[in-house]
């Protein structure tokens, strides 16, 4: 019975399509499985709006929005109209296609890597062998799309935040791809699909996750900090930072392109979350054993939305770095601790199985941490201070 | 009024001169480019423009624009009598309008060398202190926001306001524009029931300072953000004429309760915080240490207050015609030193009516701060400086 | 370690994530159309003029004397006084204001026209919400919306108007004792007189009355303002 609760999409889908001729069927179920995305995607994006609101309220000792509809559910509703009935305005001398062209981009980009994410037991839109690398190729086209925001918008303050928020990005993503690479190295497959089974394992109950190892947990640390710079939120939320220039690159937009950039930005983080749940936290496996009879996509979803609420927190509390800082951080810090974690992790395996590697590669981790940690603080004027009274 | 040269960067600065950093060179092709940061600006507090001139990220050129909020304030107070003036003294610096009220009611006792009793004296010091605490806690945390923190460290700050607000209140009236002082003390007494309700305020306030202050002492993104930047040299700010929280971090001591000794400072223990490193890090924890200051007067004050009149009998309210004459009256208002010079000749109006605004006088050292930095550092530096705009245009 | 702060800043933001289900100290939300703080008692918003009984207009203590006009800063009463005389709440002849108009778009609230109005006639109300869509007139207040009764006074500032009914209460004692103590060394003076003039029998008749007839001229004297202009 509860496997037919895990398997029920599947199974749904398999009898919508037997009513079609045997020929079309495939086809059919892909495409069904895209209406499936396309569905369920911006509805998590609605709740996650308003999860963000009333969670960064609650945190700042206020309510959320309360009034549309019950506890505000019904707000995202109202956003969605708000924005669709806004004049759209083109500026005269920006160019008109490609400023139409990328909001356009960004979404479809983001809804094609979701197409490889595991969201179930055998509920993969396409099992392809390198999905990974599929999913850094579309997460890497997203700054094509916001430099041409940018440039289309002939404003030199979008230009100038657009040229920022690609060199961030560009900047993150390799330390992205690098605590990836120490999962592929760890399974020996790109494929998603074969990440998650091969966290799917139990000894005494506990589960295989990789953020259960020490290099695994190093590597989240490091994909999460990647993760948050490669969506622009906040600390790393410079170039659309209001108290900056002005809006950075999407100030020449409104209305309903306004929208689909944040329905891009919100949805990018949400494939983030995804990604990084089905390299480190499992995928949609149990945490205990003798959890496997909830449906193993229940455990995805809630994976990704905790991840999202650890996003939300961290933007109501952190303020954000300055540009030059937030590039000298990936370089000079992010970028040596994912190449040492890759050296860790080789280790790991060469030590074979036994308490005394847990101990050596947490060890190294943590020193090279703290010791990075206090050099780096080290600068003239920084750190805590004393300060003299006089009477 | 001079004050003792006892310190010696102010004897320094006084051989010494003006010194202006040098300018500095755009380095590369290419033009500047020119923005106008403001008027309508969400991290310029109020309506308040900078030109700035910038090469790639840094600032060349820095040029401030005020006067959107001018209202004749000093011109009204020539056609309007010493008594009306007194509320439009409060819409100076919005958010300190009890201290305003007391530099105001300062220099018209001076002219008319008025006495004040004892109950309004202290009654003074402790709105005036109350008034400095949550000036300094929403300055620390409009910081914060201005830094992108999405307000919620300025929401914090707020709750505690709040109940100062409501104090304030339950005391005059009015929660921002108090209108509380007289020439010759203060305006209505205040019963047990507000004393005990301060008292309690007083005591919820160190807890608040506490978790207030992690922010500040131990976040690493604010620390790289505002430790060493923005930097004012001692003799360039006594030379400028900054006073305040600004003066003293940049290791300046001078503090007019401790230098004036007006109303009765000296009877309190407090001690003054001074900075090292003369940068915006410096700026916001003299401010914190200050609050904590501010709880210790307020405690010392609460105690010892003694009953009687809060009005000197003998004070005259209307038909107030002070003799020709001329008087400054300055206090310590939380952003520096506010005086109000008056001029009489006689009849119920003043002659001449002039403000020293403190937040103006310490917008002028903005550009010699700002040069070399990036924009983002320019919004920080900014706010450091603390200003009410309302102050700025009078 | 470095992290360390952050790690502290997320711990208190999350203890008012938490602490805002729990406690009211950490969700400070007032939903203002259902819910109101309560205003303080002494709070000041616009002026209101007092009048003592059910008439406001036989009632109101205004009495024209036009200080408050004078001293308000931004000069935003205008008052004109009557041509005819109506008796206060003592019995005696005041003028009143035929027209007493605040604006209250200019008012400042500062509270400067209660503190120098020596009849007690002029105090602040709490009323706020007084947004109106007539931008010509809709905030220029005649005497007439101005004008409200003293048990209104005693609900919204009770102790200030204990304080004020007690003085005004002291003050006409004060004026009836007087014209008493006039009455009796009237009497005095008359029956001392009564003994030696020929027609004392209609002198003295007359007399006695006439202290008597009119207490009402003999009015308390005003509240004494500080000093004169």
């Amino acid at each position: 019975m509860f496997e037919k609760a895990d398997q029920v999409f599947l199974l749904l889908r398999d009898w919508l399509v037997g009513f079609l001729p045997p020929g079309w069927r495939s086809a059919a179920g892909v495409v069904l499985g895209v209406i499936g995305i396309i569905a369920v995607f911006p509805g998590l994006f609605a709740i996650t709006t308003v999860l963000e609101r009333k969670g960064l309220g609650r945190m700042q000792n206020r309510l959320g929005p309360n009034r549309v509809g019950p506890f505000g559910i019904l707000q995202p509703i109202a956003d969605a109209i708000k924005s669709l009935t806004k004049e759209d305005i083109v500026p005269l001398n920006a160019d008109a296609v490609v400023h139409f062209l990328a909001p356009v981009f960004l979404v479809v980009v983001v809804f094609m890597g979701f197409a490889v994410l595991p969201v179930g037991r055998n509920m993969v839109l396409v099992n392809m062998d390198s999905g990974l690398l599929f999913y850094f190729a579309m997460g890497a086209s997203t700054e094509v799309s916001i430099f041409m925001a940018g440039w289309s918008s002939r404003n030199k303050y979008s230009l100038l935040g657009a040229m920022r928020a690609v060199a961030q990005m560009i900047s993150y993503e390799v330390p992205l791809l690098l605590s990836s690479v120490v999962i592929v190295m760890m399974t020996g497959s790109l494929s998603l699909v074969k990440i998650v089974e091969a966290q799917n394992q139990y000894s005494w109950g506990l589960p295989h996750w990789y953020i259960f190892t020490p290099w695994g947990c190093a590597a989240f640390v490091m994909y999460a900090v990647a993760a948050t710079a490669e969506t622009n939120r906040s600390p790393f939320d410079l170039p659309e930072g209001e108290s900056e220039l002005v809006a950075g690159y999407f100030t020449e937009y409104s209305g309903f392109k306004f929208a689909l950039f944040f329905l891009g930005e919100y949805l990018a983080m949400l494939s983030i979350s995804g990604l990084g749940t089905t390299l480190f936290l499992g995928g949609w496996s149990a945490p205990l054993a003798v959890l496997n009879w909830v449906p193993s996509w229940i455990w995805f979803f809630s994976k990704v939305m905790l991840s999202i609420s650890v996003l939300i927190w961290v933007r109501g509390t952190l303020p954000r770095l300055r540009q030059d800082q937030l590039m000298n951080f990936a370089w000079k810090f992010v970028l040596p601790m994912t190449l040492l974690n890759l050296m860790v992790a080789a280790l790991w395996r060469f030590m074979g199985d036994g308490w005394a590697r847990w101990v050596i590669c947490s060890a190294i981790l943590l020193l090279v941490y703290v010791g990075a940690g206090r050099v780096g603080m080290r600068r003239e004027h920084f750190g805590p201070r004393t300060y003299r009274y006089a009477e | 009024m001079s004050a003792p040269a006892t310190d010696i960067s102010i004897k320094l600065a006084r051989q010494e001169g003006w010194n202006r950093p040098p300018v500095i060179e755009p380095d590369g092709e290419g033009e500047l480019l020119e923005v106008a940061m403001g008027p309508h600006h969400p991290s310029t507090h109020g309506v308040f423009r900078m030109d700035v001139a910038l090469d790639g990220e840094r600032v060349i050129r820095l040029k401030p624009v005020f006067g959107y909020l001018h209202r004749n304030h000093e011109k009204i107070a020539e056609g309007t009598s010493y008594l009306a003036s007194m509320p439009y003294t409060d819409r100076l610096d919005y958010f300190c309008s009890l201290t305003n009220n007391w530099a105001y009611a300062l220099a018209v006792e001076k002219l008319v060398a008025q006495t004040v009793p004892e109950r309004a004296e202290y009654m003074r010091v402790i709105l005036a202190e109350l008034t400095r605490i949550q000036n300094h806690a929403s300055s620390i945390g409009f910081l914060l926001q201005e830094m992108g923190a999405s307000g919620t460290p300025l929401m914090y700050a707020f709750r505690e306001r709040e109940k100062i607000l409501d104090l304030f209140e339950g005391l005059t009236g009015s929660r921002m524009m108090c209108n509380y002082m007289r020439f010759g003390g203060c305006r209505v007494d205040a019963s047990p029931a507000w004393l005990d309700a301060t008292r309690k305020v007083v005591a919820g306030i160190p807890e608040f300072v506490d978790e207030f202050e992690q922010f500040l002492r131990t976040n690493e993104i604010l620390m790289a953000r505002t430790q060493g930047m923005g930097i004012l040299r001692p003799e360039l700010a006594v030379n400028a004429g900054v006073t305040g929280p600004m003066l003293r971090a940049s290791g300046v001591n001078y503090d007019i309760r401790k230098v004036d000794h007006y109303g009765i400072y000296d009877r309190f223990k407090f001690r003054v915080p001074l900075g090292d490193h003369w940068d915006i890090y410096d700026r916001y924890m003299v401010r914190m240490l200050e609050i904590r200051e501010s709880i210790g007067i307020l405690e010392q004050a609460l105690k010892e207050i003694p009953g009687g009149p809060v009005m000197d009998p003998r004070a005259k309210i209307r038909g107030f015609r002070p003799k020709p004459g001329e008087a400054y009256g300055r206090i310590e208002a939380p952003k520096g030193e506010l005086g109000f010079y008056l001029i009489s000749d006689g009849s119920p109006n003043p002659y001449r009516y002039r403000v020293r605004p403190p937040s103006l006088i310490n917008l002028t050292v903005l550009e010699d701060m700002c040069l070399g930095h990036n924009v983002a550092d320019v919004v920080l530096i900014f706010g450091s400086v603390d200003i009410v705009l309302g102050e700025v245009d009078r | 370690m470095l992290g360390e702060g952050i790690l502290k800043g997320l711990t208190e933001t999350a203890r008012n994530f938490a602490g805002s289900f729990v406690s009211a100290e950490r969700l400070t939300t007032v939903q203002y159309p259902e819910q109101r703080i309560p205003t303080a008692e002494n709070a000041r918003v616009f002026p209101f003029l007092v009048y003592d009984g059910t008439d406001w207009e036989a009632g109101m203590r205004c009495v024209a004397c036009q200080i408050c006009e004078k001293e308000c800063p931004p000069k935003c009463i205008y008052i004109e006084k009557s041509k005819d005389k109506k008796p206060d709440f003592v019995g005696k002849m005041q003028i009143y204001p035929a027209k007493f108009d605040i604006d209250v778009s200019v008012c400042m609230s500062c509270q400067i026209c209660v503190e120098v109005c020596p009849f007690e006639a002029i105090k602040m109300d709490t009323e706020f919400e007084l947004s109106t869509t007539d931008r010509f007139g809709g905030l220029l207040y005649d005497r007439k919306q101005l004008s409200r009764s003293n048990e209104y006074y005693h609900k919204i500032h009770p102790t200030e108007a204990a304080e004020v009914d007690a003085r005004l209460a002291e003050e006409k004692a004060k004026a009836e004792a007087k014209v008493k103590a006039a009455a009796e060394a009237a009497a005095a003076k008359a029956a001392a007189g009564l003994s030696v003039s020929a027609k004392s029998t209609a002198v003295s008749a007359a007399s006695p009355a006439a202290p008597v007839a009119n207490p009402a001229e003999a009015a308390p004297a005003p509240k004494p303002d500080g000093g004169g202009e």
